[in-house]
């Protein structure tokens, strides 16, 4: 699996939350920085649940936290 | 910009070498130390049971011996915080790499009973199926450090 067709909005999200660290996102959902940073480079689409879980964070809805792109 | 290596990554190559390592100093043990014992006796089953019998408990306490020295050195190294639980991406990888781990024991398992088909001696079989373990261990490995790199 590639670059998924899902882009997300955690990079832009965590800026304007105090400029909040991939670390301290990746505790308030339960998973690795790693996790965290597969999900911001598109290398890795995150469970409905966790998708959830990262949306709540940042009190954003789902569909601005990450957005689906059907391949042309 | 390339990132470095992750502690996953780093992990599974460790994983791999110490497969390797394990793997070769216990059969140069078993080989050498013992060699006139160890080739007359190559073609009996309760050679072979003993051999993989003991492989498992010295692979297991081995293993756990690197890894508590693997995580100590990579903490001190690095000051990094190491993960305490494997999340969701973590369980993915590990049973996408353990499938391939499988198909390849699975592999060696029929090329094993492939041996006695051919009428080879019993070491035969016994010398594919513990290689087949090995490889299907490294390919686990491998496939995690993949996996890892590539993202998912």
């Amino acid at each position: 699996m590639g670059k998924s067709s899902i882009t997300t909005t955690i990079r832009t999200l965590r800026f304007h939350h105090d400029e909040m660290t991939q670390q301290q996102l990746a505790d308030k959902v339960g998973v690795s920085r790693q996790t965290i940073v597969a999900i911001e480079k598109g290398k890795y689409s995150p469970s409905l649940e966790l998708a959830f879980r990262i949306a709540h964070v940042f009190d954003t809805p789902l569909n601005e936290v990450f957005t689906y792109q059907p391949e042309t | 910009m390339k990132e470095g290596m992750t502690y996953q990554e780093k992990r599974a190559i460790v994983s791999i070498i110490t497969s390797i390592l394990i793997f070769a100093g216990y059969s140069f043990y078993v080989f050498q130390l013992n060699q006139e014992e160890s080739f007359s006796r190559i073609n009996e089953l309760s050679f072979w049971g003993a051999f993989i019998l003991i492989l498992i408990p010295v692979s297991i306490v081995a293993r756990i011996i690197v890894y508590i020295l693997f995580s100590i050195i990579y903490h001190v190294a690095t000051r990094e915080q190491l993960p305490s639980k494997s999340d969701e991406r973590d369980k993915l990888i590990e049973l996408k790499a353990s499938r391939r781990s499988h198909i390849v024991f699975g592999i060696a398992f029929l090329l094993a009973m492939v041996t006695q088909v051919m009428d080879m001696p019993p070491y035969a079989m016994f010398v594919v199926m513990v290689v087949g373990g090995l490889l299907s261990e490294i390919v686990d490995h491998v496939s995690q450090f993949y996996f890892y790199r590539r993202g998912f």
